[in-house]
């Protein structure tokens, strides 16, 4: 698969020079397809590329370039409509590499911003962030009925007139979920950036991107979000706060998991990985060079261990049928 | 991807992968003219894909899903009759979405004496079907569907894809062109209504990555009675503001090109109600702005 070649130019950029155009033409439908496009562009920088090569790269990083302006000013947007509740509003993902110039963010696509507040001020917040601009995007009320019981975040709100999500978060898995990580200690031990904004601990970067990945979600997109993983283990200086502060959580195994298959894609040599890992590994390698996924069954595995990760079986066999009534089919 | 072309149009490049061999055989033969490749030997801008949209729906009831780079999540399928039309708004649609080095105008665009008309306007205004036209009377014809605006000189580039001729506009130009082979099969019925496609005149192609200044701005209407009118600034800003699809993407560079563009090119509004008339009275305002 071509995410494969993908992967080792991320991990060793001077092997660029030896693509001739139908690895490019592969490897970069591939990164599109990853939402890594600009990312691989940031890291050939300096590698001489063939003409062509280069001009879609620079355009990646241009969209990049935009995306990030436009997360920093949600991220004050959010800051400024919340400052007079005087809570900690701690950026996650995206925003938080940008706004705190981490490697992860090099030219990482950034969509929503995703913000972490204390839950139990999250009704004042959400109070706040409508009376600044913010509406509702999901009109059903069992959907919005979902979200508020079991799930780790508001529904979704978009901006009227700057169209852009935000999603507020209490904590950083769904309640469903079976390791709750301490959130308390997530925001008390947040950093500063300073303008009402701050971020994550590294131990916590690492363990949000982890959940994030391993823990909830089909995986789709996820090389993506192990790139992230792997730049943020690389600004940890202490790997036995790591281990702990997973362990605090309730996140040993996924962390461990993960740091395994940063060594294997993006390390220095690869490791004899069991077989779990290598299905793991499958699935984040299934783009292949026209940008699909090359590996559907795969990837509807995954569909499925994503939603029993999620919730219990009989919930989840309540939740489907709901939604099945309501005319939802799975892509 | 089974099926699959590297093709140039101006100065964008796209790979077209397609599960039938259909539509890749029909742009190699509509496209002959242009630049054409293989994957292996040259790097493209944009993947397009026209892909089966749903299990078994290469072989049963054939149907076809435009995908790529760039996609809009709920497009509808389209009949594999249809094919080559589904090409044509995959291509149109990476350009629409993801083109970054031009400002990219909704307009159609011919030139003469080396200086460029531009003529912007809704679907159904009549811009496509006037640029086809001139095409064949003297002009050359630069692009019926987009006219990419240079950020740095102002200069107007050529995108000379086939011209896509929409119901009436279809026998218009079969009276204008006497070659059946510079014409696309007929495709009835597709959500655009009745299609076919016109291979641009031999000129339009070869010199597909020669730019010119542009000279003058029309806002054509088509089933009105003749009238012409001048177009503040302002209002033609905000127009092509909208006619623009990476305006906003684009940012400040695409400011700086488009107020220029509207303070230099002069811009006039025309109704018209048949392309002989419309043909005449283009040739009067541009004596009068260009010449």
């Amino acid at each position: 698969m071509s995410a494969a070649l993908l992967a080792s130019l991320l991990r060793a950029p001077q092997g660029a020079g030896r693509l001739g155009a139908r690895d490019w033409n592969a490897v970069m439908a591939a990164a599109r397809a990853e939402r890594l496009l600009a990312t691989l562009a940031f890291r050939l920088e300096g590698v001489a590329l063939p003409d062509p090569v280069r001009a879609v790269l620079d355009d990646a990083r241009f969209d990049a370039e935009r995306e990030k302006r436009q997360a920093l000013w949600e991220a004050d947007r959010a800051a400024a409509a919340l400052a007079p509740l005087g809570i900690p509003v701690v950026l996650l993902k995206g925003a938080a590499y940008a706004a705190a110039g981490l490697k992860a963010g090099e030219g990482r696509m950034i969509g929503d911003l995703d913000i972490l507040v204390p839950r139990d001020r999250l009704e004042q917040a959400e109070r706040a962030l409508l009376a600044a601009g913010w509406e509702w995007v999901k009109p059903d009320p069992y959907d919005d009925a979902y979200y508020r019981q079991w799930m780790h975040e508001l529904p979704p709100l978009i901006h009227r007139e700057r169209d852009r999500m935000i999603d507020v978060h209490h904590t950083i898995l769904p309640l469903t979920a079976r390791p709750v990580p301490d959130a308390g200690a997530m925001i008390a031990d947040r950093v500063d950036l300073g303008g009402g904004l701050s971020i994550l601990s590294e131990e916590d970067r690492v363990c949000h991107a982890v959940a994030h990945l391993l823990a909830d979600g089909d995986m789709a997109g996820g090389l993506r979000n192990l790139w992230d993983i792997r730049c943020l283990l690389s600004d940890i200086e202490d790997i036995s706060r790591l281990e702990q502060r997973a362990a605090l959580h309730g996140l040993a195994q996924p962390v461990a998991r993960a740091r395994r298959l940063c060594e294997h894609l993006f390390g220095r040599g690869s490791l004899d990985l069991g077989m779990v890992d290598q299905m793991f590994v499958a699935r984040l390698l299934s783009a292949d060079g026209w940008g699909r996924n090359g590996r559907r069954l795969l990837g509807q595995g995954f569909y499925v261990r994503s939603h029993l990760l999620r919730m219990p079986p009989l919930m989840l066999a309540r939740h489907l049928w709901t939604k099945w009534r309501k005319g939802h089919r799975p892509a | 991807m089974r099926h699959h072309l590297l093709l140039a149009i101006g100065p964008a490049r796209f790979r077209i992968g397609s599960a039938w061999r259909g539509p890749i055989d029909a742009l190699r033969r509509l496209y002959a003219a242009y630049p054409q490749s293989s994957q292996d030997d040259a790097v493209a801008d944009f993947t397009v894909r026209l892909e089966p949209a749903g299990i078994g729906r290469r072989w049963w009831r054939p149907s076809v899903r435009i995908a790529g780079d760039h996609h809009l999540p709920d497009a509808v399928p389209m009949a594999l009759r249809h094919g080559l039309l589904a090409a044509e708004m995959g291509m149109n649609l990476q350009m629409a979405l993801g083109w970054r080095r031009h400002l990219l105008i909704h307009a159609s665009s011919v030139e003469k004496d080396g200086k460029v008309l531009v003529m912007a306007g809704e679907s159904g205004s009549g811009k496509s079907t006037l640029a086809a036209l001139l095409g064949e009377r003297g002009w050359r014809l630069m692009g019926d569907e987009f006219a990419l605006l240079d950020f740095a000189t102002g200069a107007i580039h050529p995108f000379p894809r086939l011209v896509s001729l929409k119901n009436q506009a279809i026998d218009v130009m079969r009276r204008e062109v006497d070659d059946a082979a510079r014409f696309g099969p007929l495709m009835a019925a597709t959500p655009k209504g009745d299609i076919a496609h016109l291979i641009p005149a031999a000129e339009a192609v070869s010199r597909m990555s020669e730019a010119a200044p542009p000279a003058l701005l029309l806002f054509p209407r088509y089933g009105h009675a003749p009238d012409i009118r001048a177009v503040g600034e302002g209002e033609a800003f905000m127009h092509l503001t909208q006619a623009s699809t990476n305006y906003v993407a684009c940012g400040e560079a695409a400011f700086t090109a488009l107020h220029r563009f509207v303070t230099t090119v002069p811009s006039i509004a025309l109704d018209f109600s048949s392309g002989d008339e419309a043909d005449r009275m283009i040739g009067r305002l541009w004596r009068e702005y260009a010449g």
